[in-house]
């Protein structure tokens, strides 16, 4: 029993309390943030790479055990795809924490600010590291709460707070349709038990697991809640608004580490519980993931603000995600895997420098704005990076994660394709679309002749900068050695084939 | 040092370089230039020592590491091909960084300028070293990267912004079809490894397929090398400094498309249509681009379109069995020294007129610029294959080849281009050398220095001598220039180039000799077919207004219906509250705190 995990989950509740009952909101924020990054980070030092398949650091308690009722434990444990995207949480929360200042909307209120920006954090740390299904789902729940809140206290513009019920209500009926899906797949297995672990033992084995029409009722709700917290076409309407009103920092967490919950969960529950169930919808998840790249990206291109933009692009960029996990083999999962902790770091660092951008110029209009990088070239080079990596150039880990990807879906086939080639080929074209609209972007803000109308603000500070680079120096060092969370990543993909493959 | 070491240095060094001056030489360009010149000496040494010395092992990096699912190596392939075109490429790009200690000495973005030459060679030395495809496309990505950044290095000016945008996203489009051919190969023998697909590719029995991936494959050098329909974005792309279009848009990175046909040159001879088309497409290039420089009046323009036209020559040549692709490597070899050096050469003339670019604004520069006049005469000598210079060698081998292989079409096609180029590039040289000055740039145009002068004779010397035994031997081992073999084949090749030459040469003559305007005037030439006008209509229509209807579509159908109507609910619930007369922010957050409180209980319960 290691307490590591408990400490790194619940630190930034407490945390949270603790400045609800008086504590300074902002020094015990990036305290806390820095603090789990550390411990997340000796975790990661110490994490065994050649175990496969089962929880490390595990820990449990049990609550509730009645006859009748599912056995309930407060339990975490990691593997490496719990641990990459720990590290993602952990990484984006700092970052969230540390841009914070810039935004004008939370003075006055910084305690429920930093207070809510915690549990978003903590939620999202719980979700990923909670082995019961039970708290898997209730730390997830925990994390939206304050995301709606913040959008509608601290957000911009005047929509902010119908935007705010909005996704409210929207995420909440998914979460409903989720909840029915987790339901049902417990009572299949027996009803025994909430514990992640035992319920794949369960459906792996021929006498318990679940009969295939089931399946594939169980794998449709789940694919729809888990598809609508992840903005999978056409569920994805929320999302853009919701990115662009919400403060940079909330951005950067729900679009780089909570919405991601939606595709762990599809890895960590739907495929182990009902693989015959993603096998069925199969077709239709090609055909979704089609609307997520072609159509959003399509979208994406014709947005005439940066934010909206950066919101649809992250809706764009999950298809390939769906893609990696269609493909359902070892290479396309680990790609996935990669793709979601890339595009939670990219897309982190993107809404980061646009919630600067808005700040100071008041706008992030591609019209009003222009030839920033003559007046600022520290901004122009950062921002510059982080198009890049966005659009899937190599230095960077979202090359290396889509280049897994691809490969994954031409892993299984001899000489002729089949649906799912066909599918990437199509998909392939959103890397063209990706570069068209970030291009378009960093030409339309940053070259060109400086507009005359537009504000001169100074260049970032030391300070200001410093969250930028963290992310970036994270996405160019696994750009260059994908190894170092590949090396995490396959022995517990391997450990999810040889589980949903028994 | 052994090789390891050696071709480890050679591939890292620049990149060093580069996010140094990055992290934290910004502040002091001369130290950058310095270092950035200095590392492209130090990796020209090494390649010169690489290419004398024995191959031998070096150490792979794992890059992606899936065990025997997927293995994509950073592995060098040293052989004959990469280290010969290793020489071109450090060779030319130390000249050229020389030249541009002189060319870009006052400009505010030097530090920036020498950043992006160091990523360049270092993404170049990429995709020249490489072994395996993955590895080829991810510096093939990054020299369209330091190509955005060199191209857009006057970002402030429109059209260079928007140069540098429509480079990356040409190649972005041919580049889709590398992926996709990248991945058909690797369908159909197992493996993205130079090596291993040459031992499986005869094993291949989906012989439509593999036409497929090699067609797709070439989309890549389509688009890298310029080639029809993906060839509108080189001319733009002369909104970069000078040195650069030289180096990048002239002698290495268009010329990549060509090396890498080359490297997979067992593919393309694998295949029958695919060869065809290659050689097709390359065939149409060099004319299509030559009819268009014959109208253009720009001086880095009708380079630009010359180069176009020039590697046409070496794809096509790509696409013909048995010794086309020596050839056109040959080809790219000697065009890579005298198309370096009538870029550089143009620099001087630019920088020497004020960055005039205007060849009828120009005028009489031969009497001002001696050196400069010489070797871009030299240069072009070598162009329009004067016969014993460089260019003459490589291209009556392509010819050859291709009437030997009973290539109708591509040679036809050689012959025409053979006829166009010499009245070109004797119309440029008339016009801007000969004659009066026509304006005051030209009247005060001055001699440039010795950092610029230098780097030209030594091209100079190449563009004449670099197909020769001595010289080219240690480039290249499949061809040079041999007078017996000439003689011996002295046939209806060489009679209709040398018509050519003398055709081309003695009309520019004729027609521009002391002309102020330009007597001829073909639009459709001088509009180059309309072709750029053409694709911004597709643009716009294909998808800017797709995209416009469907982010309408996307606002007014799919929004109401999956979320307006849980949204008008909610609304329905503000009103309610409204009730309460509660107006700030604090109490929608507690209200919103106590209804997700609620939902959640009442799922769980």
């Amino acid at each position: 029993m290691s307490i590591i995990l408990e400490i790194i989950v619940f630190l930034p509740l407490i945390a949270a309390i603790a400045i609800g009952l008086g504590a300074p909101a902002r020094f015990s924020a990036l305290g806390t943030a820095a603090i789990t990054l550390l411990l997340t980070l000796i975790v990661a030092v110490r994490f065994d790479t050649n175990v496969e398949g089962s929880f490390q650091f595990a820990s449990s308690r049990t609550l509730l055990d009645m006859e009748g009722f599912p056995t309930l434990s407060l339990a975490f444990g990691i593997d490496g795809i719990s641990l990459v995207l720990l590290l993602l949480a952990t990484l984006v929360m700092l970052a969230a924490v540390l841009v914070s200042p810039q935004e004008r909307e939370i003075k006055g209120s910084s305690k429920l600010y930093y207070l809510s920006l915690l549990l978003i954090g903590g939620g999202a740390i719980g979700a990923f590291t909670a082995t019961d299904l039970f708290f898997l789902y209730a730390f997830h729940e925990l994390a939206l709460i304050p995301t709606f809140l913040m959008i509608g206290i601290f957000g911009h513009g005047e929509n902010r707070v119908r935007t705010a019920w909005t996704i409210t209500i929207y995420l909440g009926i998914g979460s409903l349709i989720l909840l029915v899906g987790l339901i049902m797949a417990v009572f299949a297995l027996g009803g025994s038990t909430f514990a992640i672990a035992d319920l794949i033992a369960l459906a792996k084995s021929p006498e318990t697991g679940i009969a295939t029409e089931q399946q594939t009722w169980i794998f449709a709700f789940l694919l729809v809640g888990f598809g609508i917290l992840v903005s999978l076409f056409p569920f994805h309407s929320w999302a853009a608004p919701a990115y662009a009103e919400a403060p940079a920092p909330v951005a950067m967490l729900h679009a780089g580490v909570l919405k991601k919950f939606g595709l762990y969960g599809l890895i960590r529950i739907a495929m182990p519980l009902a693989p015959e169930g993603m096998a069925a919808w199969l077709n239709v998840i090609l055909v979704l993931l089609l609307g997520n790249i072609i159509y959003i990206g399509l979208v994406t291109v014709a947005q005439k603000k940066l934010d909206r933009m950066l919101g649809y692009s992250s809706v764009m960029h999950m298809g390939y995600v769906f893609l990696g996990l269609a493909a359902m083999n070892q290479l396309g999962v680990s790609g996935a895997v990669l793709l979601m902790f890339a595009h939670g770091v990219s897309i982190a660092l993107l809404f980061g420098l646009c919630g600067w951008i808005r700040e100071k110029y008041n706008t992030v209009h591609f019209e009003e704005l222009g030839g920033i990088a003559s007046h600022l070239p520290k901004l122009g080079l950062l921002f510059a990076f982080a198009a890049f990596a966005s659009a899937g150039l190599p230095g960077f880990a979202n090359f290396a994660a889509e280049v897994s990807v691809f490969f994954g879906a031409f892993k299984d086939t001899a000489e002729s394709l089949g649906w799912l080639q066909w599918t990437t080929i199509i998909a392939l074209w959103g890397v063209v679309i990706s570069a068209v609209y970030m291009l378009r972007a960093f030409r339309s803000l940053f070259m060109g002749p400086p507009m005359e109308k537009m504000a001169s603000p100074d260049e970032l500070t030391m300070k200001e900068r410093l969250p930028h680079f963290l992310l970036l120096a994270t996405l160019i060092a696994v750009g260059f050695v994908p190894e170092l969370l590949n090396q995490f990543i396959r022995p517990a993909v391997e450990g999810l084939f040889l589980l949903t493959a028994g | 040092m052994d090789v390891n070491t050696t071709a480890w240095t050679v591939l890292l060094l620049p990149l060093i370089v580069a996010a140094l001056i990055v992290v934290g030489l910004k502040r002091s360009p001369g130290l950058s230039s310095l270092l950035s010149t200095g590392s492209a000496l130090i990796t020209f040494i090494l390649c010169v020592i690489l290419a004398g010395g024995e191959g031998g092992d070096v150490k792979a990096f794992p890059w992606i590491d899936m065990g025997d699912l997927f293995r994509v190596e950073i592995g060098f392939q040293l052989d004959e091909l990469s280290r010969g075109m290793m020489l071109i490429v450090t060779s030319i790009g130390l000249l050229v960084h020389i030249f541009s200690l002189a060319y870009m000495k006052d400009d505010k973005g030097k530090a920036r300028y020498f950043a992006g030459l160091s990523l360049f060679m270092f993404s170049m030395t990429g995709i020249v070293l490489a072994n395996n495809f993955v590895m080829m496309f991810i510096f093939w990505e990054l020299v369209g990267v330091s190509s955005y950044i060199l191209i857009g290095h006057w970002f402030h000016k429109e059209s260079a912004a928007d140069a540098a945008k429509k480079a990356f996203l040409t190649n972005k489009i041919g580049d889709f079809g590398f992926m996709i051919g990248i991945l058909l190969v690797w369908v159909l023998t197992g493996s993205i490894y130079f090596e291993e697909i040459k031992e499986a590719v005869g094993g291949v029995t989906n012989m439509v397929l593999l036409n497929i991936a090699v067609l797709c494959v070439f989309c890549g050098a389509i688009g890298k090398s310029a080639q029809l329909p993906l060839h509108v974005w080189l001319p733009d792309a002369m909104e970069g400094p000078t040195p650069v279009s030289a180096l990048i848009h002239a002698a290495t990175m268009v010329a990549a498309g060509v090396f890498m046909l080359a490297r997979v040159v067992f593919l393309i001879e694998a295949t029958e249509i695919a060869a065809q088309w290659i050689s097709w497409i390359g065939a149409a290039t060099a004319v299509v681009a030559a009819l268009m420089a014959l109208q253009q009046n720009d001086i880095k323009r009708i380079l630009a379109y010359s180069t176009l036209s020039q590697l046409g020559y070496m794809v096509m040549a790509q696409g013909i069995a048995h010794g086309g692709s020596d050839a056109g490597m040959f080809h790219l070899y000697t065009h890579a020294f005298f198309k370096a050096l009538l870029f550089l050469g143009s620099g001087a003339v630019i920088y020497a007129c004020h960055h005039e670019q205007d060849i009828w604004k120009m005028g009489g520069l031969r009497k001002k610029m001696p050196i400069t006049f010489v070797t871009f005469a030299l240069g072009t000598a070598a162009l329009i294959a004067v016969p014993f210079t460089s260019g003459f060698w490589s291209k009556e081998m392509i010819l050859e080849t291709a009437y030997h292989e009973g290539a109708m079409f591509p040679y036809v096609c050689g012959i025409i281009v053979a006829f166009l180029t010499p009245f070109y590039m004797t119309r440029l040289v008339i016009v801007a050398f000969f004659g009066k000055n026509r304006t005051k740039d030209a009247d005060h145009a001055k001699e440039v220095g010795p950092l610029m002068w230098a780097p030209l004779a030594i091209l100079a010397v190449m563009a004449i001598f670099s197909a020769y035994k001595p010289v080219s031997g240690p480039l290249l081992a499949t061809g040079y220039g041999s007078l017996s073999h000439l003689v011996e084949h002295f046939g209806l090749t060489a009679i209709l180039s040398l018509t050519g030459l003398a055709v081309g040469v003695i009309g520019a003559i004729f027609l521009y000799k002391g002309r102020d305007s330009d007597p001829i005037s073909i639009p459709l030439f001088a509009n180059r077919f309309y072709i750029d006008e053409l694709y911004i209509g597709l643009v716009r229509i294909f998808q800017d207004a797709v995209a416009a209807v469907l982010d309408i579509v996307d606002r007014f159908i799919i929004d109401p219906l999956v979320v307006r109507l849980p949204a008008l609910a909610a609304m329905g619930a503000g009103s309610f509250l409204r009730v309460f007369q509660i107006g700030n922010v604090q109490s929608y957050a507690l209200f919103f705190g106590i209804a997700v409180i609620a939902l959640i209980l009442f799922l769980i319960l």
